[in-house]
């Protein structure tokens, strides 16, 4: 067994905070929507204005950690391994296969991950931050632009909040998918990985 | 050591730091401005009043009202200027439809209602409710300052009462009864202010015939609330005057009534006073850019007594096998059928209707034909698209009038006169006389043939404002409910009432597939493993 440091302290802590923030934005936004009554409707919607703001500057914080950092090379989709990392979750993966990326500092993400997490990055976060501050901002959906009310912005704002949910159930879920079930989330908490070394790396794989 | 010295840092980065950011967005959140409080003082409380009783020329003896006119503007000179140009002296103002439809001189005096449908021809009744001494027929001099009646706005005493049927005119010796007494002139000259509730709401508590008929918000018991019916104008509480908003200055007194108004102009605002950030709470005060102050702030209208929903003429005229006229009562003791005026519906507590307006609003004229049904006597302007419009609280007055079924002309109606046999509706019950001399007065055409046809007035509401405690509350309108208070507003997307169905479907599917894919994944996991 190898410790691996992978997660630096601000990676854990952006993770966490905007595992919270995301959550909450969660909770109160489908509230918001209509679906549930929970926190009552203004708590909701005063809850879900005050954590996009928390989401958006956390965002922000962020850029910059990645720029600085050049962190921001582990979201650069690669081809390489693609394939072998879908056969891996496809197949590989009930036959007690081997990883067949190696998690380091520099490459934390996986082919698979690398696309879906830009997706998530350049995709989601900024259309329903943009949705999500045209909600709140522009009453006056006829000046400058005619933007035919706010119906575009809420409805693709609402899709992207359906989106984030799956991603979180598919997310979660990959988690259990480590050396051990428990290995990632540990990652994620310790900031190490703790992978068999590279010659046994077929033996005792969890199934 | 550094284990140890790892897992602290862990335990800061995982969870002290994400909590307490967590923490502090819930908590400042949360928080909901406190609006600012701020002091008022009523107008009758800053202005002295000079004493009246002391001049000489209000003591003499008065035998016309006439005369006491021409006693006040010998010192108020040129104040009867103002008020001849006023729409309280002229019933008529020169004005700009909405939809290009023009310029026209339109007011009280000309414009048809779904009440009494219109004024003229019911001079004795309607004119009680002018400014001016005597305007029973088309003789009446407008040009003549001393017609002006200043005791009816002025009076302080609350013993000046112009009389019933009488154009306008106090009592006089020949017709005094005693709910009607010739007024003690020299008490009421010597005891003018400025005006009272009382004043106003002589006229304008009492319209279409009766407290609260048309307004539905302005009515007596405002003269002695609580806080709940109105909160500025609660004796217990600020215990305003109309004054105090409706600002007046050279006897242009603010504020409009949309039955008779057209344009955006001279209106009364509460953000006079209360700005249009009162709440101190962006979320909320947002709200005024499409939502009026009144919308929530005005939850329910008639909270005292009853006010006219519906007026259904085309069942008037009914008698008992006698001949004499009948009266019927519904179970809050309110006239529910009238031989001389028809069908009615009351109701109080009335949760208002709701609807876009823009401060312009279009009128039914005289020789405008039906193109709709139900007609819309007077059409708010508005919409969502509008950055002018705003969400308004509205009552709705419904009916049914007379129309010229050959000309598709709303027709005016004579139902006043000061005896049986001259034709009015109210004496004789007989349409086809009652709308003839209606129409001849205001000289128009009149086919002969009469129907009844469906129409409805717009009224926004203003008054009866109830205190925060009673304000309308988020989830009254964004919610998904059929009860919500916008749930027939369309038009515009609003936050808790709406979806694209299509795309919460859609979305579900992908959360559920997500699930499935997520259970089948690890389902295959777990049988793979116990080979």
């Amino acid at each position: 067994m190898e410790k691996i440091k992978v997660f630096s302290r601000f990676e854990r802590f952006w993770h966490w905070t905007q595992m919270a923030t995301v959550i909450l934005l969660t909770i109160t936004g489908f509230e918001i929507h209509g679906n549930y009554t929970l926190f009552g409707f203004e708590a909701s919607v005063r809850l879900h204005n005050a954590a996009a703001i928390t989401f958006i500057i956390l965002g922000i914080i962020t850029i910059f950690w990645l720029i600085v950092t050049g962190q921001y090379k582990n979201f650069i989709p690669t081809t390489e391994k693609f394939k072998e990392q879908l056969q891996y979750y496809t197949s590989g993966i009930f036959k007690g296969a081997a990883h067949p990326t190696k998690k380091s500092f520099g490459n934390k993400l996986n082919p698979l991950q690398r696309v879906i997490y830009l997706g998530l990055l350049i995709l989601i976060f900024p259309v329903q931050t943009i949705t999500g501050l045209l909600y709140m901002y522009y009453h006056y959906p006829q000046n400058p632009i005619d933007a035919n009310g706010l119906w575009f912005a809420v409805i693709t704002h609402t899709f992207g909040a359906f989106l984030m949910v799956a991603f979180v159930i598919v997310h979660v879920y990959m988690t259990t998918t480590g050396h051990r079930l428990s290995t990632n989330i540990k990652a994620m908490i310790s900031g190490y990985e703790e992978e068999p070394a590279e010659e046994h790396k077929t033996d005792n794989q969890p199934a | 050591m550094n284990n140890i010295l790892q897992k602290i840092t862990s335990f800061l980065v995982v969870l002290v730091l994400p909590a307490l950011v967590i923490f502090a967005t819930v908590h400042f959140g949360n928080k909901r401005g406190i609006p600012e409080k701020f002091e008022y003082q009523n107008r009758a409380d800053i202005e002295k009043k000079v004493d009246h009783a002391e001049f000489e020329i209000l003591q003499q003896e008065f035998k016309r009202p006439q005369d006491l006119t021409a006693a006040c503007l010998s010192c108020h000179n040129k104040r009867d200027d103002e008020l001849m140009a006023s729409a309280h002296w002229r019933w008529e103002r020169e004005t700009t439809l909405p939809n290009g439809r023009g310029t026209v001189t339109i007011g009280k005096k000309n414009l048809i209602n779904n009440f009494c449908a219109s004024a003229e021809s019911n001079n004795g009744s309607c004119m009680r409710c002018h400014i001016g001494y005597d305007w029973k027929d088309k003789t009446f001099d407008f040009e003549d300052p001393t017609n002006l009646d200043c005791l009816v706005c002025h009076d302080n005493t609350n013993t000046y009462k112009k009389r019933k049927g009488g154009a306008g005119m106090p009592a006089t010796a020949e017709n005094a009864t005693a709910e009607f007494p010739v007024p003690d002139y020299n008490y009421v000259a010597q005891n003018v202010g400025k005006p009272l509730k009382e004043n106003c709401g002589f006229c304008h508590f009492h319209g279409g015939g009766g407290n609260n008929v048309k307004h539905g918000d302005l009515e007596e018991a405002m003269l002695n609330c609580s806080r709940y019916v109105d909160v500025h104008m609660a004796k217990a509480g600020q215990d305003m005057s109309c004054n105090d908003c409706h600002l007046t200055e050279r006897h242009n007194i603010t504020g409009r009534a949309y039955s008779v108004s057209s344009e955006n102009n001279n209106r009364a605002y509460c953000e006079s006073c209360h700005t249009d950030t009162p709440h101190n709470d962006k979320v909320i005060d947002m709200h005024n850019h499409k939502v009026a102050c009144q919308t929530c702030h005005i939850p329910v209208y008639a909270k005292v007594n009853p006010t006219v929903m519906y007026w259904d003429w085309s069942v008037a005229g009914r008698t008992d096998e006698n001949g004499n006229k009948i009266t019927e009562y519904d179970a809050n003791h309110k006239y529910s059928y009238l031989s001389i005026k028809g069908k009615f519906v009351w109701d109080d507590n009335v949760k208002p209707d709701y609807m876009w307006f823009n401060g312009t609003a279009d009128h039914f004229l005289y020789g405008d034909t039906i193109s709709e049904i139900p007609v819309k006597i007077n059409t708010l302007m508005g919409s969502y698209e509008d950055r002018d419009s705003k969400i308004w609280p509205v009552k709705i007055h419904r009916g049914k009038q007379p129309f010229d079924v050959e000309t598709k002309e709303i027709v005016n109606v004579n139902v006043f006169a000061e005896k049986p046999g001259q034709g009015a509706f109210w004496e004789d019950l007989r349409w086809d006389t009652a709308i003839q001399i209606g129409m001849e007065y205001v000289g128009r055409y009149y086919s002969g043939q009469h129907d009844f046809v469906s129409t409805e007035m717009f009224w926004p509401l203003n008054h009866q404002v109830s205190p925060k405690e009673y304000t309308l509350q988020c989830a009254d309108c964004h919610t998904r409910s059929e009860d919500g208070r916008l749930a027939n507003l369309a038009g515009f997307y609003l936050p808790g009432r709406d979806y694209a169905k299509g795309v919460d479907y859609t979305g579900f599917a992908i959360i559920i597939i997500s699930l499935l894919g997520v259970i089948v994944h690890s389902i295959m996991r777990i049988v793979a493993r116990k080979h």
